[in-house]
């Protein structure tokens, strides 16, 4: 799949849903629970479930990048899965934050 | 994507703090979530085709910016201080508006069939059934929001959901508020800065406390009732709180973050600030409507870094818009619209994807590779720090030179007897533009011009020194703290001026 700044996924198989705050390039696989992740409008595929080893959860407002830390999601709803691109799991991304301004 | 996603994820981690209001009687986030998606309910019931809201800071506002989300139509507060007229011809430009207004502002809407109280709004908001969210895309306008046109008719900036929430995202942790934080909101709804505040302060879990008409010695007080540990100002409401406070530093330990922007901040208040609140970090945010809100910052640390330095270029960083928050790329382009060498004045030019740059009845005014021209003058130094040095629109051409009056200002402020100064290009048959200073003397101090002029050419080249010089009681400004200098100028035309200029 092509991410897209701002697009919407969700997991097929735990109630995680994320926002793309800063896409790869050309084409990603990206998975949560390990079954690819679907448009956010989409439905499961039926029969699937979360893959052993692939269900460290993630955590609600946490950004999670790859090795590279090109890719930049936010998690809006938290589950289950792991988020992993290309097999590898996604790390949480330490934040730093800005002061508040408004 | 939508802004009412933010809500969502408040929502949904913040059940036991208070979103908006006092400590004791405030409103949850669960109610906001349900006064939300039944307000969205009363929205499309009523099938109107945008909202707007007359009316000052309080529960109805953050409610009906997320309700109108939800319904998937866009929302435009408007200044209630404006005439009948004023409001009617706003009105005009929106699509078939739900008119929420407080009942203080009901008379100034006429002819308008779709009119509710703001009380009536919040009441059915909280009865109604609760509506699903209506499916938006990225580039939907969110918010409508009218420049304050100092310099012309007000124009309509279009928020998109994807500029909001970019920003929002972008420069914000969630939950990144402690339980205990609130904010004192003190700009009125019309403002992106109110805009602003709602959707970061609901995001980082932030309680929000409204002051709904400022007042120098009522912020003191609420944010002393109210445990407030950090506020946002626009310089001219600083002024004020400082000058009520007078020599005597804040009793208020809450207090740790202090956010100014909307207007230059006068060095002067500024450092009388600092002094009068030792404890509280102060934060300079830049940023337009243009560009959803903030868009650089100077944070607490630079201002100290600032402060104890001895190096000149870092000592000077106390009075810039500090550094590009995440997302955001700046250039400063030359008259030739092309990039100026390091550290030179020019325009400044922005990107990135919080910035809308969209206007109502205009479209975009970004060029081909995705830049707004912000019309601010400024330069950036070696560390990336930005100094605004005014609009483009305010430069006076005196003699074929290019001079800013904010570096005419920045002196003239400094001067022991004067409390406030302005500087303006007026017609000149030898010059094309003369500079004209006008002056607020400090109460009870004598302002003689010769010797202010000599003030300001031992300070500055000599092509600055202004060639007349003004006093005046005190200068326009508009209540979120903006110069209005067409004022200053039609007042400096007008018959009755020639009798009072101290004219060189």
């Amino acid at each position: 799949m092509q991410l897209k700044i701002g697009a919407r996924y969700r997991s097929q198989v735990c109630q995680t849903e994320i926002i793309v705050v800063r896409p790869l390039p050309g084409e990603a696989d990206l998975t949560c629970g390990g079954h690819p992740v679907i448009d956010l409008k989409e439905t499961p595929a039926a029969g699937l479930s979360l893959k052993e080893g692939a269900d460290t959860g993630n955590a609600l407002g946490k950004r999670y990048t790859d090795a590279s830390g090109t890719l930049e999601l936010l998690v809006t709803k938290p589950g289950q899965g792991t988020l992993a691109l290309g097999g590898e799991p996604l790390v949480l991304k330490e934040a730093k934050p800005l002061p508040a301004s408004d | 994507m939508s802004i009412a996603m933010l809500l969502d994820m408040a929502a949904s981690a913040y059940d036991s703090r208070t979103a908006l209001g006092r400590e004791a009687d405030g409103m949850g986030y669960e109610s906001l979530r349900r006064t939300v998606a039944g307000g969205a309910g009363v929205i499309r019931a009523s099938t109107a085709g945008s909202v707007a809201f007359i009316g000052l800071n309080g529960p109805a506002f953050p409610s009906l910016l997320i309700a109108s989300a939800v319904a998937g139509v866009p929302f435009s507060p408007l200044n209630y201080r404006l005439s009948t007229d004023g409001l009617a011809e706003l009105l005009a430009r929106l699509d078939r508006p739900l008119v929420v207004v407080d009942e203080a502002f009901e008379h100034a809407v006429g002819g308008h069939d779709l009119v509710m109280t703001a009380g009536a709004w919040l009441s059915a908001a909280r009865e109604a059934p609760e509506v699903p969210a209506i499916d938006v895309a990225d580039e939907d306008c969110a918010v409508l929001l009218f420049t304050s046109g100092t310099t012309g008719r007000p124009k309509g900036v279009v928020l998109r959901h994807e500029n909001l929430v970019s920003y929002v995202i972008g420069t914000v942790e969630f939950a990144s508020a402690d339980p205990g934080e609130a904010v004192l909101v003190s700009v009125p709804p019309y403002h992106v800065a109110a805009i602003g505040s709602a959707l970061t302060n609901l995001y980082a879990g932030r309680r929000m406390v409204y002051l709904p008409n400022f007042d120098p010695a009522a912020w003191l007080d609420i944010v002393a009732r109210e445990r407030v540990t950090g506020a946002m100002v626009v310089p001219t409401m600083l002024a004020r709180i400082v000058d009520e406070l007078g020599e005597k530093p804040a009793q208020i330990p809450t207090l740790r973050s202090i956010a100014y922007g909307g207007a230059r901040m006068p060095a002067t208040v500024l450092e009388r600030a600092l002094r009068l609140f030792p404890a509280a970090g102060f934060v300079n945010a830049y940023g337009l409507t243009e560009t959803s809100s903030t868009i650089a910052v100077l944070s607490p640390e630079d201002h100290r870094e600032a402060l104890g330095s001895h190096d000149p270029e870092v000592r000077a960083r106390l009075t810039s818009a500090g550094r590009p928050v995440p997302g955001i790329d700046v250039e400063v382009r030359g008259d030739d619209d092309r990039p100026v060498a390091g550290g030179e004045m020019g325009e400044l030019w922005v990107r990135g994807p919080q910035v809308s740059g969209v206007y109502e009845g205009i479209g975009s005014v970004l060029d081909a590779d995705g830049w707004f021209p912000t019309r601010d003058r400024a330069r950036v130094d070696s560390g990336g720090y930005l100094f605004i040095e005014g609009r483009t629109d305010d430069t006076i051409i005196r003699g074929g030179e290019n001079i800013a009056p904010a570096e005419i200002e920045d002196v003239l402020i400094r001067h022991p007897a004067l409390r406030d100064a302005a500087v303006v290009g007026m017609p000149d048959e030898e010059w094309g533009e003369r500079i004209v200073a006008v002056v607020v003397p400090l109460e009870g101090a004598t302002a003689d011009a010769d010797e202010i002029r000599a003030f300001v050419r031992a300070r500055l080249r000599g092509s600055r020194t202004p060639d007349d010089v003004v006093i005046r009681d005190s200068l326009p400004y508009t209540p979120t703290g903006k110069l209005l200098r067409r004022e200053i100028v039609a007042d400096l035309s007008s018959p009755a001026a020639v009798q009072t200029p101290e004219r060189m």
